[in-house]
């Protein structure tokens, strides 16, 4: 999933945003609404708890996600990253700030078209499933249709073709808890898929999940957001997650935005020491392109090396660039520019090998 | 009425917490026994110098200004009778119960004038029964209910069984309708809301069953009507509460999940909230039903038809005998409704889970319905199908259980006798002359200390306002009597609890022979347990409050195994492997341990012995519960009735709230 040039620019103007936040805050606490706007909102979170009795959860976070775009919210337990995601479609009720879905205004919205919104545009996959256990899988994936008055025939057809989207032929007549923990989330995950949302959100999706599974699920993710284009805002405590599936990356802490940027601008540009000490583990070459390790062309750099795009992640590089006698040529588009030689490889890919020592 | 009792985890014992709450650890380092004990000690002191003086004893036949204008009020009501609208409307509705229990009635129970039998006869009545059986709960309990209807007729009390069971359905039929809007206003509202119905569900389940009956008569009227809504308003917690709870209960995140799928408030209760917690409403349904019908019995007090009747005219005459055979059927009732309704929610479970061939059941209960549709037919064209000849079992089982009371009693006169003088000389004399020998002010104020030194602060101010009551209406003398009865049959109540409880938690092969037995005793209305100990003791005191000690004892059980078997067996190991000895492990480990199930057990017991005490009044055991039953029988004592009424709600509400003081300091949920 690396086409994040074409949709930085896309997501520079919020009218073609899937998704747009604006300043968004959520206070929990009495009256919390009075704290905006006056200087206490620049506390710090322990600040403002021991002087009005109020958790901020999210402070004045904004960000634009572009259609087909996967967005990944990133922060540990209590940066407020679950609190952001369910300020989206209202599961809890922001403060203040508003989100745009598709141009409509969520935080203005009437309950009639807000039902309609989550009806319709908006799915939720949850950490802990949150499926029905009474019903048999097939009900579970045709609840949000169910709901919008499909009648019972064909609501049950289409879910029948999500259960084979998300690999769970065979398990239409089960109950939830007659299945292991993946197979949960699969159903989850069908129920979400079943209504034809414009947005997927996922709460910590795999956290309760083991870590083979996670893996499974995760390149599930990618396989149906190559299939469906749809978009994605995805929150995870988990770097290696988010750098596997994110175009973007927002990185949380304390309720606040440290840093949104592609991965490779995350690992090769951490804003703060601590943004940096939380990719520190990270594999460079893994994540870093060649646009990271290159160096201006001079004159006499030889002409005769590969030419490699900037947007190569350096370990899918180096067998070339190292079986190659001259050095790497970078290109954007047609134009040369960089050059990268053998040293700036294995700069990155040894210097990992150090750190892992 | 407990069978759902969630017993609070052990808790860790409490770090010596430095004194907000009462004097305990903050002054000094003196325990709070020793505290409970000085205050004893000086108690009894001043006794011994002022005994006999102020104890406010009221003679039979005098009354108290405000029981006299209590009296007076019950006047005004019934002369309101004709232009009070509230009054109006409470005896329309009254009568609005009396002509549906009728029409039942002559549907099922009495003959249907000019029929000389009631439309649907004995046979089809129980083909019927059988076949909703076979439909809600399986084979099992339509054998079950088949032979429990035949009981009911054999031994020729058919008519009141089938007439308890109406009243009992009626008054479940409108608990459920009232009780489950409430119980989703509990289970989806918020705080305030459920602070307000949790203390009104607290005062109501306080109140001892007998207490209910003379405020309700007085605007319902006598028979069918007063039983119904007496039945109702006792049958209605549960189901508000235990149904509310299992909706409040529902998890979160499923709640989430299909909120954010945009359904609306009433698709969400409908389609999850409502079918999640459906286990949890089935057992508050189950609740609700057994309690209905244990206040059912009591009823037949106030003219309320069914086999309560019986019973009760038995028990006033003293004849054992007579009041075994009824007895007995209300137990068959009692276990029948429990078994089917557990039976019915773990089989629609079972059917919701692809579990059975619905299409099998579908033929099956379609087969059956033929031969119970030629029941129905015969019943209502033959008169052998019509009504069942009497085979004359019951005088011959009366005097079988007459004999062979006779014969206990002989052969272990001795026993008993040297039992129930052991017991008075030990506890209850001392404590009798103690309370109620005492000039109010001293036990009053030594109750007043005591509740202080066991519940710290939070236990004065409830005290205060019942002890106040208690002066004020002017019965003050009963009272400590009647709270004498029911502290010793607590004491007992907590021996035998402490005893057979840990020897449940401890052994697996007393368990699984006391648990079922336990389940079975907490079934069974109050009122039957009167019956056998009756036969032991005599119309006495001491009947009462050995029925008390029965009654309460198999919640109380349950709940001490159930906190001893919940310490942790890592701390059991812990104490193990520093070689203590048995004894030393149950006394220094398992039962500090439990401590949050011991107050717990004590409270409950304490509740269940005092509505035993009370409906003791009928077979002798004289004060508040004697006071009540004199109200109904002579319209002058009334106001006294009411007194005394009140006043027992007022002990009961006293002494919850003392052990719940006690229990919130020893870190047990408040929780019932």
């Amino acid at each position: 999933m690396s086409v994040a040039t074409e949709k930085e620019t896309a997501a520079a103007t919020s009218a073609e945003s899937a998704l747009s936040v604006r300043n968004l805050w959520k206070i929990f606490g009495p009256r919390a609404d009075r704290i905006i706007g006056t200087p206490d909102a620049q506390l710090s979170r322990a600040e403002l708890k021991a002087k009005t009795g109020c958790v901020a959860g999210v402070k004045d976070v904004s960000f634009e996600v572009a259609p087909g775009e996967v967005f990944v919210v990133m922060g540990l337990s209590g940066s407020g990253k679950s609190t952001l995601v369910r300020c989206l479609t209202r599961l809890i009720e922001p403060t203040a700030g508003s989100v745009l879905i598709d141009g409509i205004d969520v935080t203005t919205a009437s309950d009639a078209q807000l039902r309609d919104l989550r009806r319709n545009r908006v799915s939720m996959v949850f950490q802990h499933f949150g499926l029905l256990p009474h019903r048999q899988v097939i009900d579970n994936i045709a609840y949000g249709l169910e709901i919008r008055g499909m009648k019972k025939k064909e609501r049950r057809a289409k879910a029948e073709e999500v259960v084979s989207l998300v690999g769970l032929d065979g398990f239409s007549h089960s109950y939830p808890d007659q299945l292991s923990g993946g197979m949960q989330q699969r159903v989850g995950l069908a129920r979400a898929l079943a209504g034809d949302p414009s947005i997927l959100l996922f709460d910590e999706p795999f956290s309760a999940l083991d870590p083979l599974i996670r893996r499974d699920m995760q390149n599930e993710v990618i396989r149906l957001h190559r299939d469906l284009r749809k978009t994605m805002v995805f929150i995870t405590h988990d770097l290696q997650e988010a750098l596997k599936l994110g175009d973007r990356i927002l990185i949380m802490r304390d309720g606040e935005i440290v840093q949104i940027g592609r991965p490779d601008e995350v690992v090769g540009a951490p804003v703060d020491d601590y943004v940096r000490d939380f990719v520190s583990e990270v594999p460079r070459s893994h994540v870093l392109t060649l646009k990271w390790v290159m160096r201006e062309p001079r004159p006499d750099d030889s002409m005769d090396g590969p030419v490699m795009s900037c947007d190569t992640i350096v370990r899918q590089a180096a067998k070339a660039a190292l079986a190659s006698e001259h050095p790497v040529r970078v290109v954007e588009g047609d134009r040369v520019i960089g050059i990268v030689d053998d040293d700036a490889i294995l700069r990155v890919v040894v210097a990992e090998e150090e750190a892992h020592q | 009425m407990s069978a759902t009792l969630t017993p609070p985890a052990a808790a860790p014992p409490t770090p010596d917490q430095p004194g907000r709450d009462g004097p305990g650890r903050s002054i000094a380092s003196i325990p709070r026994w020793a505290w409970a004990l000085g205050v004893v000690v000086l108690w009894v002191g001043i006794w011994a110098l002022t005994k006999g003086t102020d104890t406010l004893a009221l003679a039979g036949r005098e009354h108290t200004d405000v029981q006299t204008s209590l009296g007076r009020f019950r006047d005004d009501v019934l002369a309101g009778r004709a232009d009070n609208p509230v009054i109006q409307l409470t005896y329309d509705l009254g009568a609005w119960f009396t002509s549906v229990v009728d029409w039942l009635q002559r549907m099922l129970s009495v003959p249907d004038f000019p029929r000389p039998v009631p439309q649907v006869g004995w046979l089809g009545v129980t083909a019927v029964a059988t076949w909703v059986g076979l439909a809600v709960a399986g084979w099992r309990i339509a054998v079950l209910v088949a032979a429990s209807f035949v009981s009911f007729g054999v031994f020729g009390y058919w008519s009141e069984a089938i007439d308890l069971l109406i009243v009992t359905f009626v008054a479940v039929g409108v608990s459920v309708l009232i009780g489950m809007p409430l119980a989703v206003l509990v289970g989806t509202g918020n705080r305030a809301v459920n602070a307000v119905t949790n203390t009104v569900l607290d005062i109501f389940q306080t109140m001892p069953t007998f207490v209910y009956l003379l405020p309700i008569v007085l605007f319902f009227g006598i028979g069918a009507a007063g039983a119904v809504v007496c039945t109702l308003v006792y049958a209605l917690p549960p189901i508000i509460r235990i149904a509310g709870h299992g909706i409040r209960n529902v998890s979160t995140t499923t709640i989430e999940a299909t909120d954010s799928a945009g359904q609306t408030w009433w698709q969400r209760l409908t389609k999850v909230q409502l079918p999640m917690a459906r286990k949890t409403i089935v057992v508050g349904l189950n609740q609700t039903i057994m309690a209905a019908l244990s206040m059912a019995t009591i009823a037949s007090y106030v003219d309320g038809p069914g086999l309560g009747q019986p019973v009760l005219d038995a028990l006033v005459k003293n004849d054992v005998g007579g009041a075994f055979v009824p007895g007995a059927l209300i137990v068959v009732m009692a276990v029948m409704l429990d078994r089917s309704t557990t039976a019915a929610s773990e089989y629609s479970e079972m059917a919701a889970r692809g579990g059975l061939d619905l299409r099998l059941r579908r033929i099956v209960l379609a087969a059956a319905a033929v031969p119970v549709l030629v029941a129905l037919h015969l019943s209502r064209t033959y008169p052998w199908a019509a009504e069942l000849d009497d085979p004359g079992w019951t005088p011959k089982v009366a005097d079988a259980v007459d004999g062979f009371f006779e014969w206990f009693t002989d052969t272990f006169r001795d026993a008993t006798q040297a039992f129930k003088d052991l017991v008075s000389a030990v506890l209850l004399n001392p404590l009798q002359s103690l309370l109620s020998e005492s000039p109010w002010w001293l036990a009053g104020g030594a109750i007043l200390a005591l509740a202080f030194v066991v519940g710290g602060l939070r236990a004065v101010a409830p005290t205060v306002v019942c002890l106040g009551g208690l002066l004020y209406f002017g019965l003050w003398h009963d009272a400590m009597v009647t709270l004498n009865m029911t502290l010793v049959g607590t004491v007992l109540v907590m021996l035998l609890a402490v005893v057979l409880g840990v020897a449940m938690a401890r052994s697996r092969a007393v368990d699984v022979v006391l648990r079922p037995t336990l389940d079975a005793g907490q079934t069974i209305p109050p009122f039957v347990y009167l019956i056998p100990v009756l036969a032991l003791f005599g119309p006495t005191r001491f009947t009462a409050i050995v029925a008390g000690v029965v009654y309460a004892a198999p919640v109380a059980i349950k709940l001490v195994a159930d906190g001893v078997r919940a310490v942790s067996p890592s701390t059991i190991e812990a104490g193990r492997s520093t070689g203590s000895t048995r004894w030393q492990e149950i006394v220094k480990v398992q039962l500090p341990m439990a401590r949050a199930s011991l107050v717990l057990a004590a409270n409950q017991g304490l509740l269940y012995v005092l509505a035993m005490a009370v409906i003791g009044g009928l077979v002798g055991a004289g004060a508040l519960g004697y006071d009540v039953v004199l109200g109904f029988a002579r319209s002058e004592e009334w106001g006294k009735g009411a007194a005394a009424g009140i006043s027992i709600v007022l002990l009961g509400i006293m002494v919850d709230r003392i052990a719940r003081a006690a229990a919130h300091r020893s870190g047990a949920p408040a929780a019932r």
